[in-house]
């Protein structure tokens, strides 16, 4: 895939993104594009919704914009600020509002993460005003028909504190992710890396393994991103053993005990 | 350090003699003493220690520990010969001094087949790794436990505590491996779909039976074990080089040959076994097969099938239930059905895995429902029709389905009814050692009691309770303004003005122009853990519930996340927490007349209170975890909690609560200056109050002064 940069965070995408539907997730997602409805993809880490995203963005040719939330960000840094240069004040848009007016896609991801104070924000732009005040500026951004704001969120995590205000969540429309069927999954990895099919099988299986210690140990089993992560070392000629140990059980785990446990079930299962 | 002189025989029969109280008990101690001063000194020391941690236990134990442990010493690591000593005194301490007796007289069970140069490997070293790996094999989540004998009984897999058949200790690990698998292989592949107690009781001598049809079935599950994990299969097989365990017995080949079938089934197993009982050699059991164990494996299923029937049925009709909601509300009324379908999964031997749907439609089920359909179809090898009917209005009743919190019998082996409590470890320092679920604790309720304590208090205190939520509220999570930042939300004029005036003058501009909105967020969780024991009568439990009303009063200002309980009990076996207020409760008039309702109980046993509390506090999420107590200070409990081992206890529980990242504090109400108090609360922090009415201004103090 080769992007064209634009700016940091915005791009169009040329090629198409390889996504495996898993659902009629795709039919949806243009759906609620053309009735001018915000998206809200939930689901696991690492089970294609940032894939997804792009792929739609490639289907709909339009421009994406990402941004991946954490607890520092501010209103202020989705919708922009003053700048001093050379002693003259400057507003510089922040990525909302400059998808907003570019009629871009918007893809906000993990919004759990951002501060409750800067989910709301995105409150206008997600009902039928659809509109982005810019309080610094005192103007009203009124987003353009191709504008789309989506956003991501893992219902995984259990913390009370970190679940998606009601308000927030019934604006959009909501596409669940899961894990692919292993039938599928092993699909996934087998084009993704090019590992024979064979091995991709007893990649997915043993990313079962891992997802049966969910809640005895782990908090989350491997994810498709990090059974692409070991085909690839697999591909570059690394042991299974060792692929799964490097990029899955570490990743999963700092507990020793339980890298152990891992490590006893990768060895005996190739 | 130089070497120490070797312990003469006078001295050593001296010391067993005042540890196994000769003067009563008459054990004979000269033999032993002249045998342990044959031996090199690190040994003697050893042996000594032993001796006398498990006199403290049972006298009788530790003498026979005595007269078998010197002949092993210099054969087996000292790792092995302690894990054998530690499962003699769990099993005295949950089955009582007759089995214990058999164990420790064992000694070359124990070591089973050990070799002459082989190094044991103890099970306990390793029993959190062998349970993740069993837990990520698919199928029911099984259970890991010592035992003498490895066997299963379909919900929990025993291993012995050590192993030492083989050479290397990494090997025998991996033995221990093998066994785990090969048991969970047996529920996994339907071992015990052929009803083995009922077959084994048919036969005048079951021996030849059992053993042929467990020769068979190794067979078959081998096969399984190798297309299911080819890895371990091969480590199976070169430990079977090592022992010479192969059987090349032409004619078993060819009568074994039809289990090796993919399809093959236990009750395919079962007609061999009796096309053959009787006319064929039985080859000598594999190392990692253990024994067939079919009494505790009936036991097992004709507890769980009824009541995992009753389970899903109710699980049923509550999907139901939901969904005639729905229908009422569009006014419409359908009949309903339940089928299970197979979705093609390769990751699981069948091949398939199991969906419930209704009315053709698949339902997502939780977590704990999938496991119970997963539980069901391996005890049943399928969902039978009359499991996929909703329960009816009669079949609610709990007690048939609910799995109590912890199965008494499981953990006691039906010596104790321990029903619906939590079981905690608690440390014998005498036997530098944990006594095993030793402690059964249950939360209690406390009624609520409505009279004037609340508002006499608030009045008694009010200037202080003002003054409390004043410096309270100055804790408050505070926004402040940063200002000359390189970076925010907003242009800090004064820095600008200046900045621009500097660069006027020809210097460089500064970029420290903007202003920031700092947060600070409190993230802290505590856990007030209040002696109720019968000791505080009086002045004490009266400040205590001064104390409480107060902080309350000031944390609800300050908006931090926070739980009372109270705790007393009388022996180990009743244990109790008392619910004050829990994290979820929110301060109301219900709460205070709790505090009000506070009232001094029994005795004081605090580390299953610790204990408790610590396991609370690690459910809540928060950045800060604070568990504070407020007792009096005196560990003391009817059945030798007294004295040193309340002593040592608690702060063993401390120090655990230290390791799972909670901050303990304790404040403790004494009059009396006990010199213990250091040593007890060991690297936690604590403060002694000699003046009981200062307590309530105190608890509070203390506590902003923890998290400011
Ligand atoms: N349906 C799919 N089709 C193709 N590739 C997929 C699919 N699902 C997952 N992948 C693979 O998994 C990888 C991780 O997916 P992605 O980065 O989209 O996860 P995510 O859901 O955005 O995770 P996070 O929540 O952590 O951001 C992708 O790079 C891709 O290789
Ligand atoms: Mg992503």
């Amino acid at each position: 895939m080769t992007a064209r940069a634009l700016k940091t965070d915005e791009y169009f995408i040329d090629e198409e993104p390889y996504y495996e539907p898993i659902g009629d997730e795709i039919e949806i997602f243009e759906s609620a594009y053309r009735q001018q409805l915000p998206i809200l993809l939930k689901g696991p880490t690492g089970c294609g919704k940032t894939r997804f995203i792009e792929h739609m963005a490639w289907r709909l040719k339009k421009s994406l914009v990402t941004v991946s939330c954490h607890d520092d960000l501010t209103a202020s840094d989705l919708v922009g600020r003053f700048l001093v240069k050379g002693g003259e004040t400057v507003w510089v848009d922040g990525p909302l509002a400059s998808a907003v007016r570019k009629g871009s896609i918007c893809y906000l991801d993990e919004i759990v993460e951002a501060r409750k104070d800067t989910t709301v924000v995105i409150h206008p732009l997600a009902d039928d005003r659809r509109v982005l005040p810019i309080d610094k500026l005192g103007e009203i951004l009124q987003a353009p028909p191709g504008f789309c704001l989506a956003i991501s969120y893992n219902p995984g995590y259990q913390s009370v504190l970190k679940d998606l205000k009601q308000s927030t969540r019934q604006r959009f429309v909501a596409l669940e992710f899961d894990y692919p069927s292993a039938e599928l999954e092993t699909n996934i990895i087998a084009k993704e890396t090019g590992i024979p099919h064979e091995q991709a099988a007893r990649l997915v299986k043993f990313a079962g393994m891992t997802r049966n210690l969910k809640g005895s140990g782990l908090e989350e089993g491997a994810s498709t991103r990090l059974l692409v992560h070991a085909a690839r070392l697999i591909k570059d000629g690394i042991s299974p053993v060792t692929a799964c140990h490097a990029a899955i059980a570490q990743a999963l785990t700092d507990d020793d005990e339980m890298l152990a446990g891992i490590a006893e079930l990768s060895s005996s299962l190739f | 350090m130089a070497d120490l002189p070797p312990l003469d025989a006078a001295y050593i029969e001296h010391k067993l003699n005042e540890w196994l109280e000769v003067e009563f008990s008459f054990l004979k101690t000269s033999t032993p003493a002249q045998a342990i001063a044959q031996l090199p000194r690190p040994d003697q020391d050893f042996m000594l220690m032993w001796v006398q941690r498990m006199s403290s236990t049972n006298i009788e134990l530790a003498y026979q520990f005595t007269v078998r442990a010197i002949e092993f010493l210099n054969k087996q690591e000292r790792r092995v010969i302690e894990a054998w000593v530690l499962h003699a005194m769990d099993t005295y301490d949950q089955r009582g001094l007759h089995p214990a007796m058999e164990f420790i007289k064992n000694i070359e069970h124990f070591i089973q087949y050990s070799h002459d140069h082989s190094v044991g490997t103890v099970l306990q070293d390793h029993a959190t790794v062998l349970l993740h790996f069993c837990h990520g094999l698919s199928g029911r989540q099984l259970k890991i436990e010592e035992a003498e004998q490895a066997y299963t009984d379909t919900q929990t897999i025993y291993l012995p505590p050590v192993i030492a058949t083989l050479a290397t200790p990494e090997d025998n690990f991996l033995l221990y491996k093998a066994s785990a698998a090969y048991l969970w292989a047996q529920t996994r592949f339907g071992t015990f779909h052929v009803p083995l107690y009922e077959l084994a009781a048919q036969h005048p001598h079951p021996e030849p039976f059992l053993a042929l049809f467990h020769a068979l079935e190794t067979v078959r599950l081998e096969a399984c074990i190798a297309r299911e994990l080819p890895g371990l299969y091969r480590v199976m097989q070169r430990i079977q080089e090592q022992l010479n365990e192969k059987y090349d017995d032409a004619s078993w080949q060819s009568i074994t040959q039809p289990l090796i079938q993919p399809g093959a089934t236990s009750q395919d197993t079962l007609a061999l076994t009796h096309e053959h009982l009787h006319k064929i050699n039985i080859p000598a059991p594999q190392c990692f097969q253990g024994t067939l164990n079919p009494e505790r494996v009936a036991e097992c299923l004709k507890n769980r099938v009824p009541k995992e029937k009753a389970a899903f049925r109710v699980a049923l009709s509550k999907i139901l239930e939901d969904l005639k909601k729905e229908e009422a509300a569009r006014h419409e009324a359908r009949e309903h059905q339940f089928r299970t379908r197979k979705i093609s999964d390769h990751t699981l031997p069948e091949g398939f895995r199991m969906e419930l749907t209704l009315d053709d439609q698949p339902v997502p089920l939780p977590d704990h429902l999938s496991k119970l359909l997963t539980s069901i179809q391996l005890d049943l090898g399928d969902i039978p029709d009359e499991y996929l009917v909703a329960a009816g209005p009669g079949e609610y009743d709990p007690s048939l389905y609910e799995e109590k919190e912890v199965d008494p019998d499981e953990v006691w082996q039906g010596t104790y009814h321990e029903e619906g409590a939590f079981l905690y470890n608690e440390w014998d320092f005498r036997r530098q050692h944990y006594r095993k679920n030793w402690c059964a604790v249950r939360e209690k309720t406390i009624s609520p009691v409505y009279d004037d304590f609340i508002q006499n208090t608030l009045r008694k205190y009010s200037g202080l309770i003002k003054h409390l939520r004043k410096s309270f509220e100055a804790m408050r999570d505070e926004d402040r303004v940063l200002n000359r930042q390189t970076y925010g939300d907003g242009i800090d004029i004064d820095a600008l003005v200046q900045a621009l005036a500097e660069s006027r003058n020809g210097s460089e501009m500064s970029d420290q122009l903007f202003t920031r909105l700092h947060r600070n967020e409190r993230n802290i969780a505590v856990v007030f853990m209040v002696d109720m024991s019968g000791s505080t009568k009086g002045w004490i439990n009266e400040a205590e519930r001064e104390s409480l009303v107060l902080l309350a009063e000031a944390l609800e200002t300050l908006g931090d996340r926070y739980a009372i309980y109270g705790f007393s009990g009388m022996a180990r076996k009743r244990c109790e927490i008392y619910k004050i207020k829990e994290f979820h409760e929110t301060y109301n008039e219900e709460i205070r007349a709790r505090i009000t309702g506070i009232t001094p109980k029994d005795y004081t046993r605090m580390g299953f209170a610790i204990r408790h509390l610590t396991k609370i506090l690690q459910d809540v999420e928060a950045r800060t975890r604070i568990l504070i107590t407020i007792s009096d200070g005196k560990p003391d409990d009817y059945d030798n909690y007294r004295g040193a081992y309340g002593i040592e206890d608690t702060r063993r529980a401390l120090v655990e609560a230290r390791r799972s990242g909670i901050h303990p504090y304790c404040i403790t109400i004494d009059t009396e200056a006990k010199d213990y108090l250091p040593h007890m609360y060991g690297d936690a922090a604590f403060t002694v109050i000699d003046k009981v009415n200062q307590l309530p201004l105190k608890v509070s103090d203390i506590y902003r002064r923890l998290t400011s």
